[in-house]
């Protein structure tokens, strides 16, 4: 019992860790590009990379002030954005998406390559640029605290506090921006792009607009994602990660401003709950070690986590939040 | 329009290319191909403002391809055209729509994930709220209230008030082609072009969709429609242009078009009234029995044909 209880507990944690957050703030930004204005954008790990090593660069080889470094960040993944939608914004959606993936990949191939050794630290990646990080939170970030019977250090309360709080402004100002008029072009332009050129809007701006708010937000999950590991490494920005941020999305509910927070909060409590309770069961000897050993657990979650995505799309395929009558009218 | 002798297109010439008095849209040698195809080719063309002026032509006449030209959705190979002496060459359509000409689409273009009221505010121009920064300060809801209160007037006015929490998704086709033209009317046009309004609606709605576009005219808009339903054509259109293999073959008041030769021809082809003689059906089939004999000889020399490039 007392072990069920301890994988509970490691799968709250979860419900709110520092994964969690970053895959919160990178559905944020996608359900902005996908689920608002229909834009198909594959490469989102791109921006989250230019974001964390934008602070990541700035402060450990240039040493500059954190503050600069974030700003560098945000400076880093809105050009990204302009350099992907410029070409692309005018063609088909198709375009967008294979832009992107290439992009991402291209990003992340020559940040870990050896010419970039000096300015990225290539494979090793860099670290140690997170004091001044640290040194803001108002409590002792050295020592350990027991939270929801878990165990948290400083640094990852301080990490996901912030985390948090950036989800929860971003979320404030997408749900504002959604229930203005300007939210009203985006929504309209995911329908229809001639319709809305033929009633006078500038198409091509706002879906430039919504390319690059969404890249900034996926810009600071970046910067929360290393200054929480405490290390850039361009193995953390691997694309897998874009399409983990799509399943959080589609499992929360696209189009509606709590869809991708919830669905990353949900889909973290299920693959940390999978993780630790089949560990549990292999050691308890209640799964034969034929058939499953340790070390495949850490690919039968993921295996897991598909199944219930497709079980998800087949019985609720709106989400957790979603309106199920859109989904009707999409189809048609 | 029995009793308009004062009608402003009274007396004018039955020619293709014929100057109006108060001209809104003017088109010169406007030419659009797709490869070897002319879509669009285009002389001399005006179109009288505050006017209803029906365009008909069999299908791929190039009516729809002169409505993306003129409306920045295409852009045409050369030519010139413009709207009150404004060039409209190289305007993107957003750009077109706020000058105040606007259109609709052949095929229904309702929003269905927004709401009809929503599809009915978006057609609103000027919108402080949709400029990013604006968006995020509560400044525009006194505007968003007008245009909500201007955008409930006009659904009343098509009948689909009702409608207006609804989906638009959930319409009917015609109903949808309602939604359209009353979306269309939000920006207060000074030009209205209309593709198909008719098509795919019941001939209830027909009758009711008709009186708005006239009333349109009655409000001093511009409107410029293509239709096949010749009857819906004679009725509303003050003037009717005819397209035929992307060139206007004939322009003139409604009553002038079902006697000219041209549009008769073009419809129905040349011979339709002349059925063959004996004597044309001899040399028709004789005709094919020599390119059969040919194509056969071709085929049989081709296996002693000599093996080139070896």
């Amino acid at each position: 019992m007392s072990e069920f209880l301890d994988i509970l507990a490691l799968s709250v944690k979860s419900l709110v860790s520092q994964s969690a957050v970053f895959f919160a703030l990178m559905g944020v930004g996608l359900n902005l590009h996908f689920g608002f204005t229909g834009l198909l954008n594959f490469g989102q790990i791109g921006f989250a990379l230019l974001g964390g090593y934008g602070v990541a660069i700035s402060v450990s080889m240039w040493g500059l002030p954190l503050l600069v470094g974030v700003l560098i960040g945000v400076v880093a993944s809105f050009v990204l954005a302009l350099l992907l939608g410029l070409p692309t914004l005018r063609l088909r959606a198709d375009y967008l998406a294979i832009v992107t993936i290439a992009a991402a990949e291209i990003l992340r191939l020559a940040f870990r390559s050896t010419p970039a050794t000096p300015v990225t630290g290539a494979t090793r990646g860099l670290s140690g640029f997170g004091q001044d990080f640290y040194s803001l939170a108002p409590f002792e970030t050295q020592r350990t605290y027991e939270f929801l019977g878990s165990t948290w250090t400083g640094r990852e309360i301080w990490a996901c506090l912030i985390g948090w709080i950036l989800v929860t402004l971003f979320s404030l100002l997408i749900w504002q921006l959604m229930r203005s008029p300007w939210g009203r072009v985006l929504k309209s332009i995911r329908e229809d792009e001639d319709a809305v050129r033929s009633l006078g809007k500038n198409v091509y701006s706002y879906k430039m607009q919504s390319l690059i708010l969404g890249g900034v937000i996926a810009g600071f999950g970046g910067m929360i994602l290393v200054l929480a590991t405490g290390s850039a490494n361009p193995d953390q920005f691997q694309n897998a990660n874009t399409f983990l941020a799509y399943a959080a999305l589609i499992l929360g509910g696209t189009a509606r401003v709590l869809g991708p927070v919830v669905g990353s909060m949900i889909l973290w409590f299920i693959i940390a709950f999978s993780d630790a309770g089949l560990a549990a069961l292999i050691r308890n000897g209640l799964i034969p070690d034929e058939i499953l050993s340790a070390p495949d657990v850490a690919n039968i979650r993921f295996i897991l986590v598909g199944i219930g995505l497709m079980l998800l799309l087949i019985f609720r395929p709106q989400g957790i939040f979603g309106d199920r009558r859109e989904i009707v009218l999409d189809a048609h | 329009m029995p009793t308009d002798t004062a009608h402003p297109l009274h007396g004018l010439a039955w020619d293709i290319g014929v100057a109006k008095p108060d001209p809104t849209i003017v088109v010169d040698d406007m030419v659009r191909s797709f490869g070897g195809l002319t879509a669009v080719a285009v002389e001399h063309l005006e179109f009288q403002r505050g006017c209803i002026t029906g365009l008909i032509g069999p299908n791929g006449a190039g009516k729809t391809t002169l409505f993306n030209l003129l409306t920045g959705f295409d852009q045409p190979n050369t030519g010139q055209w413009s709207y009150d002496g404004r060039p409209l060459g190289r305007l993107k359509p957003h750009q077109v729509a706020r000058l105040g000409v606007v259109r609709t689409f052949q095929l229904t273009k309702a929003l269905s994930r927004l709401t009809v009221l929503e599809n009915m505010k978006l057609g609103a121009q000027g919108q402080t709220g949709e400029r990013f920064l604006s968006a995020l300060l509560p400044g525009w809801k006194s505007q968003e209230r007008e245009i909500e209160a201007r955008a409930m007037d006009l659904l009343g006015r098509f009948k689909l008030d009702a409608k207006a929490q609804d989906f638009a998704g959930t319409l009917s086709g015609g109903q949808r082609k309602l939604l359209e033209m009353a979306r269309a009317l939000m920006s207060e046009p000074k030009v209205v072009m209309l593709d198909e309004p008719m098509a795919g609606v019941n001939p209830a709605l027909t009758q009711s969709l008709l009186e708005h576009v006239k009333n349109l005219r009655k409000e001093g808009m511009t409107v410029i429609f293509v239709e096949h339903d010749m009857d819906v054509v004679r009725d509303i259109s003050d003037w009717v242009v005819v397209m035929a293999a992307g060139r206007v073959i004939a322009e003139g008041p409604p009553e002038s078009i079902s006697q000219n030769k041209a549009v008769v021809d073009a419809y129905l082809g040349a011979h339709h009234d002349a059925p063959l003689t004996v004597e044309e059906e001899e040399i028709v089939l004789a005709e094919a029995e020599v390119a059969i004999a040919a194509q056969q000889a071709e085929d049989a020399d081709l296996p002693t044909e000599p093996t080139r490039g070896l």
